[in-house]
């Protein structure tokens, strides 16, 4: 595939995912990955792992796996491509939607979509979970990594960057070998 | 730029206290609304914060504003992954960092799932959703319409009764 075919390409994926991603992009993760990994071949599922972990390390909006993926693919074209495709739908679907939105804010059927939506998009976020650990955990290390890192995520006030930074330091002394 | 771990907090702390832009239930209203909508919340928020006070201008000049700094860092990251995922101490330091990421992914899902406790049927709903996806692996947009859509007339009939 040619360069600017496959810049195309990405930018069309992303824009599709980004109207689909109710409850944010977490929700889309594992069609993302089935997106990125199986149908289109652009990174390993490994990869994307990788590629998800590193974007959480970073400062800023928890999408920017999305950006990340993109110039993986095709550097800055690429990057620019994905990020923007997948910020577009959305953004403009909201852009409309503030100025409609006090006028049905209090309407019943806004209501009940929302509270059917709710479990809906906790069963996405937790699908994403499943097919995430299932990558991430190659050996007993990485699998205990995750179940402790999960437990101070839940249960103290700890900083997130610094048990991700922990879990990386583990991971460089060969802990999940 | 200092979203680490999550944007949403600093964000209402600059809009509401330090700006002044909205009033805090103007912010919690505005949140929720963007949290129906699909997309990113924080960048959803960006947009309809930007579009309240300058429109389309003001959207686009918030979302580059939220973007431009960490998308940089990001890419930053990426050059240096691209560059060094070969060497085994870089690959293992990546394997237990993946792990912690798909950790964070799993208390979000405790997190968003702990208030169905209480709903049966909302639970129902949720482990459903969740084994159409990561084990049926049937397609998103299939499973989103067709869950919402039983989901909304179960909560209609609930609150019918």
């Amino acid at each position: 595939m040619n360069e600017g075919g496959a810049i195309a390409s990405l930018a069309v994926v992303f824009a599709q995912l980004s109207l689909l991603a109710f409850g944010g992009t977490n929700s889309v993760l594992p069609e993302m990955q089935r997106q990125v990994v199986t149908v289109h071949h652009w990174v390993s599922a490994q990869e994307f792992a990788a590629l998800f972990a590193l974007a959480q390390a970073a400062p800023g909006p928890n999408m920017l796996v999305v950006t990340l993926i993109g110039w993986h693919v095709a550097a800055l074209p690429g990057a620019l491509a994905t990020t923007l495709g997948v910020a577009g739908p959305s953004s403009a679907l909201t852009f409309v939607a503030t100025g409609v939105w006090y006028r049905f804010r209090n309407a019943g059927w806004r209501k009940l979509v929302q509270a059917g939506l709710a479990p809906v998009t906790a069963g996405l976020v937790m699908a994403s979970a499943v097919l995430l650990i299932r990558t991430t955990t190659i050996g007993w290390g990485t699998g205990a990594i995750t179940v402790v890192a999960a437990l101070l995520f839940l249960f103290t006030r700890l900083h997130p960057l610094l048990v991700l930074a922990a879990a990386t330091v583990l991971g460089a002394l060969g802990l999940p070998a | 730029m200092f979203g680490f771990g999550g944007v949403l907090p600093w964000a209402r702390r600059m809009v509401v206290e330090q700006k002044r832009w909205l009033s805090p239930a103007e912010f919690t209203d505005l949140l929720g609304l963007c949290q129906f909508l699909p997309g990113g919340n924080v960048m959803n928020v960006t947009i309809a914060v930007g579009a309240r006070f300058r429109g389309a201008a003001g959207s686009v000049a918030a979302f580059a504003g939220l973007m431009a700094a960490p998308v940089a860092c990001v890419i930053g990251l990426g050059v240096i992954y691209d560059r060094y995922s070969q060497a085994p101490t870089v690959r293992h330091a990546f394997a237990g960092l993946a792990a912690a990421a798909s950790a964070l992914v799993l208390a979000n899902a405790l997190r968003v799932a702990g208030p169905l406790r209480a709903r049966p049927i909302g639970l129902t709903v949720a482990v459903a959703t969740c084994l159409a996806i990561a084990v049926l692996r049937l397609p998103l947009a299939l499973v989103l319409v067709g869950m919402t859509a039983l989901s909304t007339v179960l909560a209609w009939r609930r609150a019918d009764e």
